[in-house]
């Protein structure tokens, strides 16, 4: 963000104007042409964005005028990845979020969720032991725990793992790096879940980092835990093609079969896609579920529902009938006039009061 | 940490081949107690490895495991109800855990290992 400071003076019928920390100058006939001559020379200088100013008379033959140019802000939201490897990136204040933004609360609840339904545990009640990897503040694990099951979890940052004990998450939790391997024995885990995790494997943040070293070691002790026929479900935001194909080809070379579910494809916002791993070699059980909303239905942010039921039957606004408008013989009435009034004054306008006449009936000749 | 994923970590070191079990060096420790299910202790009782277990439960001071266990003891309440209290009653606040090969100590920190190895141990 740039700004801007000049100082203004009068001689007789001319201004000039000198930034104070610069070799910015204008000068002209007028005040009015003076700030339209300054505003361009800083405009020139820096160019980002917006612009805010301000022209305050200090005497009668001189002033000072202040310019801002604001950088305008990214629309985009920046991946987290590029900024700083994971253990710094979410530091506490970072953490902090996970604990108080109840949207990032309710989007983490919703896509582990679905994590847990596409993990496809037999529906016999009996609780399982499952990993979270890159369990952060421990929102994922909950759901694990709401549906009975023990888990343990996973995470590099120390500062999420103090939020997850904060919010007395009820798994175990360690501070490790996936990138290293999981270090558990073989075959004793029932089904492991990750969210918005993996893709930072993809990223060297240390110069001994090898992505492709880290992709094999976690895939390869991931499937080594994993009990026979039990799945893993890692939801991802892959940056590009190249990413998302480069984290499947290391799963598939650690024996996993299965492939890719992307739920809600059409949208932009709401689309996530799902990596299940299936451990051990290709068969009707390994074959992929659906994703939601693959064959056009809308996805809204209020189906609270959840069930698949309900989800089908959405419709594209375009196609949605007209609402019917009301259509009252009588009119609206007095009531409703009043409420209206009503509302008008508590929004600060200029209302007439009410009288007897407010809203009076007519007589049916009018 | 619980002793039951005291009981699934083994050491990630390379060429560590017989990183199990974690001596577990317990410090403080405390107890919070959990329902009691029997599907789950029925499910995970093959998985567990008996010696460890018992192990660890003695390092913090719980010795009402006996030295081994089958498949057969599970239909005992008694016995259902010590391998509940040892696997998901017991959390080890403060202690280390130590490599049995190495003797690499990963510290844990207020119930959670750290677990992070050095660039020369990947």
């Amino acid at each position: 963000m740039g700004v801007f400071t000049f100082v203004c003076r009068s001689s007789g019928a001319d201004w000039s104007a000198k930034q104070l920390t610069g070799d910015l100058e204008a000068s002209a006939s007028s005040t009015y042409e003076l700030q339209r001559k300054l505003v361009q020379a800083a405009l020139a200088a820096d160019s980002s964005g917006g612009v805010t100013s301000s022209f305050s008379m200090v005497s009668p033959c001189s002033a000072v005028f202040q310019k801002e140019t604001e950088a305008r802000k990214n629309r985009v939201m920046p991946r987290p990845e590029i900024q700083a490897p994971p253990e710094i990136f979410y530091n506490e204040a970072e953490a902090r979020k996970y604990t108080t933004s109840s949207r990032i609360i309710e989007i983490q609840a919703k896509i582990s969720e679905r994590a847990l339904e596409l993990l496809a545990l037999p529906n016999d009640g009996v609780p399982r032991l499952l990993l979270d990897i890159g369990c952060g503040s421990g929102l994922s694990g909950e759901t694990l725990s709401e549906n009975g099951h023990h888990w343990i979890g996973y995470d590099i940052s120390q500062s999420m793992l103090d939020v997850a004990r904060e919010r007395e998450a009820e798994g175990d939790l360690l501070l490790a790096d996936m990138g290293q391997g999981l270090g558990l024995r073989p075959g004793v885990i029932d089904g492991a879940i990750s969210i918005s995790a993996v893709q930072w494997l993809c990223y060297a943040d240390k110069s001994f980092h090898e992505p492709r070293m880290r992709l094999k070691a976690f895939f390869g002790s991931l499937y080594r835990c994993l009990a026979r026929g039990a799945r893993a479900v890692l939801q991802l935001y892959a940056e590009n093609m190249y990413q998302s194909e480069m984290i499947m080809t290391y799963a598939m070379r650690a024996g996993f079969a299965g492939g890719v579910v992307v739920d809600w494809p059409h949208s932009s916002k709401a689309r996530k896609a799902y990596l299940v791993l299936t451990c051990g070699p290709p068969s009707m059980q390994t074959s992929l579920p659906k994703g939601k909303g693959e064959d056009g239905e809308m996805c809204s942010d209020d189906d609270e529902s959840g069930d698949d039921e309900s989800q089908t039957v959405g419709i594209y606004d375009r196609n949605r009938p007209r609402k019917k408008l009301k259509v009252n013989k009588k009119g609206k009435g007095k009531e409703w006039v009043l409420k209206k009034k009503e509302q008008m004054r508590r929004r600060g306008h200029d209302v007439p009061p009410d009288t007897k006449y407010t809203a009076r009936k007519r007589k049916a000749r009018f | 940490m619980r002793l039951l994923t005291h009981n699934m970590l083994s050491c990630n070191i390379k060429g560590v081949s017989n990183g199990f079990p974690l001596r577990l060096e317990a410090e403080k420790w405390v107890e919070k107690e959990v329902e009691l299910n029997a599907d789950f202790l029925r499910g995970i009782f093959p998985k567990i490895e008996w010696k460890a277990l018992a192990g660890a439960a003695r390092a913090i001071g719980y010795d009402q495991l006996p030295d081994e266990a089958d498949a057969s003891m599970l239909d005992s309440d008694d016995f259902l109800r010590r391998f509940h209290h040892a696997l998901l009653e017991l959390h080890v606040e403060e202690g280390a855990l130590v490599c049995p090969e190495t003797g690499r100590r990963f510290p844990i920190n207020k119930g959670i290992p750290n677990m992070l190895l050095h660039e020369d141990e990947v």
